[in-house]
């Protein structure tokens, strides 16, 4: 749903003026077309679109009051604890995969509705599944932190203004260049933005030569991130077999 | 036994909820697990299933440790606990398809426990917009999804109504006689548990004050003389000064620990003698409720 109304909005607005984007060559065509959506992203979607995620994942056993039935089952905790995060986990990779192709599809059908932009010129799938995979990969550390907090309290506004305020301070820390700001993972989704933003100056430079972007894919905060996904989730694994369920 | 817990202890904090509890539940009973609000049952049954972890003290069901078989036991039961734990965007058939697609059920007993708990025809009906009772009717087929050994049921009859209580009475009692199975109840209420329970268990403030079979609670109630006459309170005022103990005296009638028929036949006559007129006068066995308010006041 996200994806296809932050896509669609762009669309029209590229529709709407779309006399000025004929000078454009395809590749910034697509460029200008997928910026938005990214900046947004990167920015303040992509954190409080994981608190959700991992909201609503869980909320859904705090408000029918399932856990005690489902950890009275005769299934493994483990089990239970890893499918509910691999569900918050698939529905994320689910939602920027909605990115790439709703990206991709508008910006084609805006090339087939005005054929005077050229947005047929250029392929950009490759290099923007490549983003929204880094994205994604960026994204976990939050993932596993929000996934751990919506498990333990049962209100949403815990969560939320834990993950709320931490999205503020990655987002400056990001956005200072913090030298340490690959430590933290909330700033992950920003700085992958950067690493995109730097990748895009290159080719700013020699414009007529069509250039390729390559997206360094593991950076230096993508593996803390990593890091940070793995140990939060096997950490969260402990915390759930010793709690009691209330 | 099916369940036996050996100085089962848990703590809140500071507060001890549960203390030293022993309980034997046998194969085959209807174990009342009886208690005023607070005495610590619920807990007690969050024990049982391990989803508190025990602290001090053992249990074993099905004469194996829970901590270690915690899977093996567990499939082997049916829970419900508190209010029935429902999704309530789903209609009930999809809750109970829900839960059989974890337990690996099949379809059939889906559509069986529907007919059994009377919600075939609200089975497409959305949780959410059933009533109390049919939620509790549906939290109970789910307990019976897997057609367990065991089953454990908090307050189960919480929110129905007489024609429910009676039908879910009669399914446990159905349960055990037929199916052989164990069904561990707990309730506040005495009187609901009285009628189908084989061995009663009554904690207040955690602890176990009396544990056995239903006529072993039967025989430690006292039986008392019912008098019923013109002037209660006038003729209790006459027993007593005639050495006479009076154990309750209401408007209608006078209340007389019993001893023996001859006595009875006595306090009969004296009464008659000084014009007071005995409408009635019978032997009673003392109401379980107060023996039950008794044995809970005492803590």
């Amino acid at each position: 749903m996200l994806p296809f109304l932050l896509c669609l909005f762009v669309f029209v607005g590229f529709l709407l003026q779309s006399n000025e984007l004929i000078k454009n060559s395809g590749m910034e065509l697509w460029l200008k077309f997928s910026f938005p959506i990214l900046g947004v992203m990167g920015l303040l979607l992509m954190p409080m679109l994981i608190i959700f995620i991992a909201y609503s994942v869980n909320s859904l056993e705090h408000k029918a009051d399932t856990w005690k039935t489902i950890f009275s089952l005769p299934i493994s905790k483990w089990s239970v604890y890893a499918a509910k995060y691999f569900y918050a986990f698939f529905l994320l990779f689910l939602c920027l995969a909605l990115f790439v192709l709703f990206t991709i599809g508008f910006g084609n059908f805006l090339g087939l509705l005005k054929p005077s932009l050229k947005f047929s010129e250029y392929s950009v799938a490759s290099i923007l599944a490549q983003i929204y995979f880094k994205f994604f990969l960026a994204s976990l550390g939050i993932l596993s932190i929000q996934f751990l907090l919506s498990l333990l309290f049962s209100d949403f506004l815990k969560p939320m203004g834990i993950g709320f305020i931490c999205t503020i301070v990655g987002g400056i820390v990001a956005g200072r260049d913090w030298a340490y700001a690959y430590l933290f993972p909330y700033s992950h989704p920003m700085m992958a933005m950067k690493a995109f933003g730097q990748s895009t100056k290159g080719g700013d430079n020699h414009p007529s030569a069509m250039p390729h972007f390559t997206v360094e894919m593991l950076t230096k905060d993508t593996w803390v991130s990593l890091a940070v996904a793995v140990a939060v989730f096997v950490a969260g694994y402990f915390i759930v077999l010793k709690k009691s369920v209330k | 036994m099916v369940i036996s817990t050996q100085n089962l202890t848990f703590t809140f904090g500071s507060q001890t909820v549960v203390k030293s509890l022993s309980l034997q539940v046998p194969e085959g009973s209807i174990y009342g697990f009886l208690g005023p609000n607070g005495a610590g049952k619920t807990t007690t049954i969050k024990l049982l299933l391990n989803l508190l972890k025990t602290q001090e003290g053992s249990i074993h069901i099905f004469e194996k440790e829970l901590q270690s078989n915690r899977i093996e036991i567990l499939s082997q039961i049916g829970s419900l606990i508190e209010q029935p734990a429902i999704y309530l965007h789903m209609s009930g058939k999809e809750n109970l398809l829900n839960r059989a697609l974890l337990l690996g059920v099949g379809e059939k007993r889906v559509d069986e426990m529907l007919d059994l708990v009377h919600l075939s025809p609200a089975a497409h009906k959305k949780a959410g917009q059933y009533s109390l009772g049919m939620k509790q009717r549906l939290g109970i087929a789910l307990a019976l999804l897997s057609d367990p050994k065991l089953l454990i049921l908090d307050e189960p009859t919480n929110g129905l109504d007489p024609n429910g209580i009676i039908e879910i009475r009669e399914l446990l009692v159905k349960l055990t006689s037929v199916y052989k199975k164990t069904v561990f109840i707990s309730s506040h209420l005495l009187a609901e548990i009285q009628k189908m329970a084989t061995h009663v268990g009554i904690i207040n403030f955690g602890e176990l004050m009396f544990q056995g079979s239903i006529n072993e609670l039967e025989a430690l109630s006292k039986p008392s003389v019912q008098i019923e006459t013109d002037r209660s309170v006038d003729a209790a005022n006459f027993l007593k000064k005639n050495n006479i103990d009076v154990a309750e005296v209401n408007d209608h009638c006078v209340f007389v620990p019993f001893t023996s028929k001859e006595t009875m036949g006595e306090i009969n006559a004296l009464l008659n003698q000084n014009g007071y007129t005995v409408y009635s006068i019978n032997k009673q066995q003392q109401d379980l409720e107060k023996l039950f308010l008794a044995i809970t006041q005492h803590a």
